[in-house]
C-alpha cells in the first residue's frame, strides 16, 4: 500500500493528513512536525487567542487522539534534515530516517529576523508559533509597552490585541504608510486613524537599527538616534519559505517550491503545499507564493485529490481575513496589474470596500465590515466578468445588482 | 454535551457527541466529517460551514448575527433554515440537533 510521508505539521500538513483519510487513502500516513504539539490554527495567535478568547484545545485542528484513531503516525518534535530522492528517504533531526512512496512537503515559512544588533535579546520575538504567542502573551499587559516592528497585518493585529490587553503599543514602520506591501492608500490611512483612535502610536518612515538592553530588551534604536523604550518587541517584517530541503535535493524552486495545479513538484512522487509552495494561479495567469490558511487548505485538497485519484478541486479565488478591534477585514484576490481603484462606501463609517481593477476586470477587493462586497467581489474575481465601475462605486446599488 | 447528527449531501449520517461550548462547526471539523470545511476557523468570514438546521431546532439554535446574515446572503443554495455552523454554540439544549449539508459543500 502506498506510504505517504508529510513533512510539516502546520495547517497545510495537518489538513492533508485528515483529507487523505477522508478521501479514502488506506495506506500508512506519517506526519512529521518540528513543534511539540499537533497541528493547530495560527491565525488566532495574534487575535482571539492572544486576547484570551480561545484556548489551546480550540486552536487544535483535531484532538491529539484523532491521529492515532485514524492511523496517522504523528511525530512531533522532529524535523527533516535531508531528502534523498533516489532512495525515496527523508533523514530526520533525531537521527532517524523515513521512507515514502509519496512525499508531501508542507514545511511552511519562517519569520524573517532583522539582521541588527540585539535581535537575539530576550523579549525580541516573532509571532509564528504557539510558543511565540505564549511568550508574547506573558510580556504584554497593563503598564507594559510593546514595540511592533512592521506595520503589516500581523503587526496591526498584534497592536490591536496588545491594546485590548491594556499595553501601550508603538508600531515602527519603514515605509511612510501602513500595509505598504499589501494595501493601497485608502486602506492604509483608514487603519492608521482607527488604530490611533484606539491609542496606538505610529513611527512611520523610520529605520530600526538596534534592539537595546542588558539581558532583556528595553528599547528600540532608530536611525535618527531616537530610542523607543519598551518591555517587549514583536518583529513582523515578512516570512521566507522553508524550501531548502527541496532545493538541496534538486527540486525546482523559485521563492518557494515550484508546483503544478495538482500541487505536484518537478518530482512526480513529491507534492508541496501551503506557504512553502510557489504555485500557479490561473485567474491571474501567473505563479506566486501565498501565505494564508485558505491557500494551505486549497493545496492540501489538490494534493489529497491527486494522490487518491479524485478530480482536481474547482479553481478558487484566493482570499484572507484579519480581525482588529471590531473590524472584520476580508480580502479577496491580489491587485496584480490593477490600474484603477474604486472606493465603495465611506471609510468614516468603518464600513467600506476598496476594489482593484485591471481595465473592467476585478482583480482584488479589500472589504471592511462589508461581507456582501467581499462575497460578491470574490465571485467576480473568479468568473472574470466585466464590472461597471460607476455602479460599483454607488453603495445604493446592491452588490447583487452590480454583479448581475 | 449534545448528540448532533451531521448529514452529508449524499445522505451519509454521522452522529457525534459534541462538548458544550464548542460550535456545531468545531464538532464536525474535529471529527473529520466531510462537507464542513470552515476555512476561516470560525471567524464568520468564509461561509464554508453552511448547514441546514432542521426546523424544530431553529429557535433553540439561536438567531443569526448581522454578519452571518450578510455572509449567508451570498452563499450558495441558501434556504430559510440555513445557518453558518461556526455561529451555533453547542449547549445541552441542542441534544438531538440535526444539521444537513448543502450540495455545494462536498
Amino acid at each position: 500500500m502506498m506510504k505517504v510521508l508529510i513533512l510539516g505539521a502546520g495547517h497545510a500538513g495537518g489538513t492533508a493528513a485528515a483529507l487523505l483519510r477522508q478521501y479514502g487513502h488506506a495506506g500508512p500516513i506519517t506526519l512529521v512536525g518540528e513543534e511539540p504539539i499537533p497541528p493547530y490554527q495560527r491565525p488566532p495567535l495574534s487575535k482571539a487567542w492572544l486576547k484570551g478568547e480561545a484556548d489551546a484545545d480550540s486552536l487544535a485542528l483535531k484532538p491529539l487522539e484523532f491521529y492515532a484513531e485514524h492511523g496517522i503516525d504523528f511525530r512531533p518534535g522532529v524535523r527533516a534534515v535531508q531528502l534523498k530522492r533516489s532512495d525515496k528517504v527523508v533523514l530526520l533531526s533525531d537521527g532517524g530516517a523515513l521512507s515514502y512512496d509519496i512525499l508531501i512537503i508542507a514545511t511552511g515559512a519562517r519569520a524573517i529576523a532583522l539582521p541588527i544588533p540585539g535581535a537575539d535579546l530576550p523579549g525580541v520575538m516573532a509571532l509564528r508559533t504557539a510558543a511565540d504567542a505564549e511568550q508574547l502573551k506573558a510580556a504584554v499587559g497593563p503598564g507594559k509597552t510593546l514595540a511592533v516592528v512592521g506595520g503589516g497585518y500581523i503587526g496591526l493585529e498584534v497592536a490591536a490585541s496588545g491594546r485590548a490587553l491594556g499595553a501601550e503599543v508603538v508600531v515602527l514602520e519603514r515605509e511612510e504608510r501602513l500595509l505598504a506591501r499589501v494595501a493601497r492608500n485608502a486602506l492604509s490611512d483608514f487603519f492608521r486613524s482607527y488604530h490611533e483612535a484606539h491609542g496606538v502610536r505610529f513611527e512611520l518612515g523610520c529605520s530600526v537599527v538596534a534592539f537595546e538592553g542588558e539581558g532583556r530588551v528595553t528599547g528600540v534604536r532608530l536611525a535618527s538616534g531616537q530610542v523607543i523604550a519598551c518591555d517587549a518587541v514583536v518583529v513582523g517584517v515578512g516570512a521566507a519559505p522553508n524550501d531548502e530541503i527541496a532545493a538541496d535535493a534538486g527540486l525546482e524552486t523559485a521563492r518557494g517550491i515550484v508546483v503544478d495545479l495538482d500541487a505536484r513538484t518537478s518530482d512526480a512522487a513529491i507534492f508541496a503545499i501551503g506557504d512553502v509552495a510557489h504555485r500557479p494561479m490561473p485567474i491571474y495567469e501567473r505563479m506566486f507564493r501565498m501565505e494564508s490558511v485558505p491557500n494551505a487548505l486549497e493545496q492540501a485538497k489538490q494534493a489529497a485529490a491527486a494522490i487518491t485519484g479524485r478530480p482536481r478541486p474547482a479553481g478558487e479565488c484566493p482570499w484572507q481575513w484579519s480581525d482588529q478591534y471590531d473590524l472584520k477585514l476580508q480580502i479577496a484576490g491580489y491587485p496584480f496589474d490593477a490600474d484603477q481603484i474604486v472606493l465603495r462606501g465611506d471609510p468614516a463609517t468603518a464600513k467600506f470596500a476598496v476594489f482593484h481593477l485591471k481595465g473592467d476586470q476585478l482583480q482584488a477587493v479589500e472589504a471592511i465590515n462589508a461581507p456582501p462586497e467581499f462575497m460578491m467581489g470574490k465571485q467576480l474575481i473568479l468568473n472574470r466578468k466585466p464590472v461597471d465601475k460607476t455602479r460599483l462605486a454607488d453603495p445604493t446599488i446592491s452588490m447583487k445588482e452590480v454583479a448581475a | 454535551m449534545a448528540k448532533i447528527t451531521y448529514i452529508e449531501h449524499d445522505g451519509t449520517e454521522h452522529v457525534i457527541d459534541v462538548k458544550s461550548g464548542l460550535s456545531v462547526m468545531e464538532g464536525a471539523v474535529k471529527n473529520n466529517i466531510p462537507g464542513i470545511d470552515a476555512d476561516c476557523g470560525g471567524a464568520c468570514a468564509c461561509a464554508t460551514c453552511h448547514v441546514y438546521v432542521d426546523e424544530a431546532w431553529l429557535d433553540v439554535a439561536g438567531w443569526r448575527s448581522a454578519t452571518e446574515v450578510a455572509m449567508l446572503d451570498f452563499a450558495e443554495e441558501v434556504e430559510e433554515n440555513s445557518r453558518l455552523s461556526c455561529q451555533i454554540k453547542v449547549t445541552d439544549a441542542l441534544n438531538g440537533l440535526v444539521a444537513r449539508m448543502p450540495q455545494s459543500q462536498r
